[in-house]
């Protein structure tokens, strides 16, 4: 019995959510409608902690779509690297969801709830099915459930702002081209290989050494993915659509969206174009580090200015989104166990900061801006609290999670001679205090209107686990630490 | 038989258990006084345990967490460590007493939150003490910042909130933008943060890199107080006395000094120092703060102006000390951190004892209060002969070290920086009590001084005296700290 589920838990980890998604449509209470969204969102992230369990002992679990053998049929992989963004989504979604049961009705119409949660699991279903296929065409087709359903949740917020229509129909537009992109760098890949099969396309492009299809296939490609991850200047999109979705939408995108489709690209520069080594080490050097580069200053700049305060998380994502990137384009083993360490990281901080934010919008009200905060960390010292911590954690310091993830940015481009990339890196970290500071300084030294407020448990609850485990794995790298350095080790290989 | 390992904890965390404490008996305001003496007593008990086993050579670390290959958290005795840890626990226990009787008699209020965050900073200073990596240095020494930031600011008015604010934002400021990279740079070069008796960065970075790694812990040290950041040390004055007078004092100047000595001889290592002449820029710095300093605090008129940038002149002593990279250098240094601390915190103590007698802030006022209470100001004059390094008094000993080091490393210049300086301490320290004594006053003098602010202040010039015959053990220690394993 364990076994066949183990052996089919590739799939099970997609089609959990995927299935539930369909039912709770047809449940009209909101309350229900929760309680099995929190279910199914428990279950997957059960299945991808077992799953966890299983690679650590086989490295490698293949799964073949109604028996139809790959590279015909399509494949299923989980490896060292998949497990990844498999985790960090699950458990994120599982997080996000216990957030949404308190904020959801607040936001949305009553009657829409149901359908919202149907969407949520879709999207959730659309990106952990991005992750886990092996195939080049239907990577595509979960790039549209995924995103389809995030710009459906992104318009939720209609109801409590209708700027978040034009979010959505930007985030629509900006999206769809990006997924076009990609769709026709992989049928100019099938056209000169005649496989969709990502292990195949791999072995066969090695023949195919600067023919101009592959080249012009593989610039598609990249460019579509890099709309979808926001990699500057491509993240146009991201700002407003994280700023005016839902609340609990906000924290479930910008804690994993962008982190499935970095994992996409990492996955085609060093595993689909290993062997195209000269076309690889030219798009890291002359685009992806310059990107990465200009990303880290610019979005944080940005934020710098911003006054709206998830508008700002946004930015200061962008900045993030960079050092992954950034990461990358290094290209060493340890600079790619950096990234991977830094986008789990990055998930659990962005994700406590988005939860800190939006739950106070719940309480006063009204949109987050810079003004809006002053005096009400000491109204709710729990939220300030752990936003607090979290911001610690992004800025990078000792005993939480972001330290980790910038002392092995750092160590990754020292090693790798690039001094100037690890001054570049504290440059911006110390850049992005100022930021965090700004809105501390405003929440606990300035005096605001006396508001009355009590924290509701069934919102903090799921701060706190976050906040807990900011600090957890900043304590404690081990399980992070070794889990990226694995991947980075599948992924690179005996490369370099 | 308790274990040097929990003597480490005992020591750490009785100042820890009195800040927790102390917000729950608030009520019982006899008590809650009593608190900080006997958390000082008990925590004391623990560092002269410590200084005896790190007097047998015995080698004790304490993990706490290891959180990823090479940075972890725990513990260590070093016999530097063991020294500053004696000195900000012991003396504790007397600022303990006196900063019950200054606020009595300043009648301050939130004194509950005064002592808890004194307590806390004083854990902090231990931590620091303690700490066996530079990791578990840098996370106390942010601790130690945060827990005097509420003192410093006590007074929650417009000066006091400005003043702790330029405070916040010195400190922490370099910590986090120089001296966390600078820790980050010595793991990527060695793979550890660990530190050991003869330094570790020998053979493992390019000796062109070394001086600028040195630039950026000396200046992301701030609370060593080199020019230019020493500004926050003056402003901070603003603090109640006892807050001048154990932490900008003692505890946490000594942890900025202490952080620096421990950089220069347990990270990069004197040898290697001397080797490549990294630290040559950090001696005349030093001796620059040192006399720039001095001479400023001629013309402050404010006691603890004068005071504080007295301090400020002290402190680079020990920097400079450690930047000679020669062992009797280094000796003198170390020993410096006690001596200097015994004597300033009697004249911190003499300064609050003024303000609290008779609300004196100024050198000029002080004519022919020498009358009103003598005591006081023999106190103010063994403190001082003391920082001036006139013998009996226990600064003697580090001076003589100190100049015994300029002179085996060849900076002649420095010796005489030195004895410039000790005259221009004499100068400016040996005013206040010539006036009180010498001079007349045609108002009445009234002049009421607490007994728990008296006596800690007697007991503490008294130790200054008692030092200089007891000091074969402390010069022990600080000769470990050079010798070669």
């Amino acid at each position: 019995m364990i076994d066949i589920l183990i052996k089919n838990l590739p799939i099970i980890v997609v089609l959990c959510p995927l299935m539930t998604s369909l039912l709770v449509v047809l449940i009209p209470n909101i309350f229900f409608s929760w309680v099995l969204t929190t279910l199914s969102t428990f279950l997957t992230f059960l299945f991808s902690i077992l799953l966890y369990q299983e690679i650590q002992i086989h490295s490698h679990i293949s799964y073949a779509l109604g028996k139809w053998m790959p590279p015909i049929g399509i494949e299923y992989i989980i490896d060292k690297v998949a497990i990844i963004p498999v985790i960090i989504i699950s458990g994120i979604s599982f997080i996000a969801t216990i957030f949404a049961y308190k904020i959801m009705p607040e936001e949305i119409e009553k009657k829409s709830i149901s359908k919202v949660y149907s969407l949520w699991l879709l999207a959730i279903a659309g990106l952990l099915g991005l992750v886990t296929t092996g195939d080049a065409f239907n990577l595509f087709v979960f790039l549209e459930i995924s995103s389809l359903a995030s710009v459906a949740l992104v318009a939720m917020g209609a109801h409590k702002d209708r700027q978040a229509l034009v979010a959505a129909y930007n985030y629509l537009i900006i999206g769809a081209v990006g997924a076009t992109l990609y769709v026709i760098g992989v049928g100019l890949l099938y056209g000169i290989t005649g496989t969709l099969n990502m292990a195949d396309l791999t072995n066969r492009i090695s023949d195919l050494n600067n023919n101009r299809a592959l080249i012009a296939g593989f610039g598609f490609m990249i460019i579509g993915i890099m709309v979808k991850a926001a990699v500057f200047p491509l993240h146009i999109w991201l700002p407003r659509a994280y700023a005016y979705a839902p609340s609990a939408v906000s924290v479930l995108l910008a804690a994993t969206a962008t982190k499935a489709s970095l994992y996409i690209l990492a996955r085609i520069l060093f595993s689909i174009f290993e062997n195209s080594e000269n076309l690889i080490n030219n798009t890291l050097l002359f685009v992806i580090l310059p990107l990465s580069l200009l990303a880290m200053f610019a979005g944080t700049i940005m934020a710098i200015y911003e006054k709206d305060i998830k508008r700002l998380l946004a930015h200061s994502s962008v900045a993030q989104i960079g050092y992954i990137t950034l990461a990358f384009a290094i290209g060493t083993k340890a600079s790619m166990a950096a990234g991977f360490i830094h986008m789990f990281n990055h998930a659990i901080i962005k994700g406590g900061l988005f939860i800190a934010i939006t739950s106070i919008g719940f309480y006063i009200k009204k949109r987050v801006t810079i003004n809006n905060l002053s005096g009400l960390g000491r109204e709710m010292p729990i939220t300030f609290f752990c936003f607090v911590i979290c911001s610690l954690s992004l800025a990078g310091l000792p005993l939480t999670a972001g330290f980790i993830s910038k002392l092995y940015l750092i160590k990754a481009s020292i090693s790798s001679d690039d001094i100037w990339i690890a001054i570049l890196i504290l440059i911006s970290s110390a850049l992005s205090v100022v930021y965090l500071w700004k809105i501390i300084e405003v929440m606990w030294m300035h005096d605001g209107r006396k508001i009355a407020i009590k924290e509701n448990p069934t919102i903090y609850v799921s701060l706190i686990i976050i906040t807990f485990l900011n600090i957890y794995f900043g304590l404690d790298a081990s399980l992070v630490v070794n889990g990226s350095f694995d991947a980075a080790d599948k992924l690179i290989g005996d490369l370099k | 038989m308790i274990t040097i390992e929990n003597f480490i904890l005992i020591t750490i965390l009785s100042p820890l258990i009195v800040c927790v404490l102390t917000p729950f008996i608030s009520k019982n305001i006899i008590l809650r006084d009593c608190l900080g003496p006997i958390g000082g007593v008990i925590s004391s008990w623990g560092a002269f345990n410590i200084i005896s086993s790190a007097l047998n050579n015995q080698n004790t670390t304490l993990e706490i967490v290891k959180i990823t290959e090479g940075v972890s958290i725990g513990f260590e005795i070093t016999p530097l460590g063991a020294i500053f840890g004696l000195v900000a626990s012991f003396l504790w226990i007397f600022a303990a007493i006196y900063s019950v009787g200054d606020m009595r008699g300043n009648k301050e209020k939130n004194q509950t939150r005064f002592y808890s965050f004194y307590a806390m900073a004083v854990h902090a200073a231990l931590c620091i003490a303690y700490s066996g990596d530079l990791l578990t240095l840098f996370i106390f020494y942010e601790v130690l910042t945060f827990s005097t930031y509420p003192l410093v600011a006590h007074k929650q008015n417009e000066k006091a909130q400005k003043a702790g604010r330029l405070y916040l934002s010195i400190l922490v400021g370099s910590s986090v933008i120089l001296l966390l990279p600078g820790i980050i740079w010595v793991w990527v070069a060695t793979g550890s943060l660990e530190i050991s008796q003869n330094g570790v960065l020998d053979g493992k970075i390019d000796e062109a890199y070394a001086p600028l790694l040195l630039v950026m812990f000396v200046f992301g040290i701030g609370k060593a107080a080199l020019i230019p950041i020493h500004t926050w040390l003056p402003a901070a004055m603003v603090a109640p006395t006892p807050v001048s007078a154990l932490l900008h004092a003692v505890a946490v100047v000594k942890a900025g000094v202490f952080t620096m000595l421990i950089v220069l001889t347990n990270v990069f290592g004197i040898d290697f120092l001397a080797k490549t002449g990294a630290s040559e820029w950090l001696i005349w710095l030093a001796s620059f703060t040192l006399l720039a300093t001095s001479i400023i605090a001629i013309y402050k008129d404010d006691i603890k102006a004068r005071l504080a940038y007295s301090t400020i002149s002290q402190l680079s002593y020990i920097t400079l000390g450690g930047a000679l990279a020669t062992s009797m250098a280094t000796q003198g240094a170390a020993l410096h951190i006690i001596t200097h601390a015994t004597g300033k915190i009697t004249l911190f103590f003499v300064a609050g004892a003024l303000y609290v007698g008779s609300k004196i802030t100024k050198v000029s006022e002080l004519n022919g209060y020498g009358k009103g209470n003598p005591l006081i100001f023999l106190a103010f004059f063994i403190g001082s002969l003391s920082i001036i390094g006139i013998p009996p008094m226990a600064g003697s000993w580090s001076k003589f070290f100190l100049m015994l080091g300029a002179a085996e490393s060849g900076y002649v210049v420095v010796i005489g920086v030195f004895c410039i300086s000790t005259m221009l301490n004499a100068f400016y320290l040996l005013e206040i009590p010539a006036r009180a004594f010498f001079l007349k006053n045609e108002r009445e003098i009234n002049f009421k001084i607490p007994k728990l602010i008296l006596i800690p202040t007697l007991i503490t010039s008294f130790i200054t005296i008692l030092l200089f015959f007891f000091i074969e053990p402390f010069q022990n220690l600080t000769f470990m700290i050079v010798s070669k394993i």
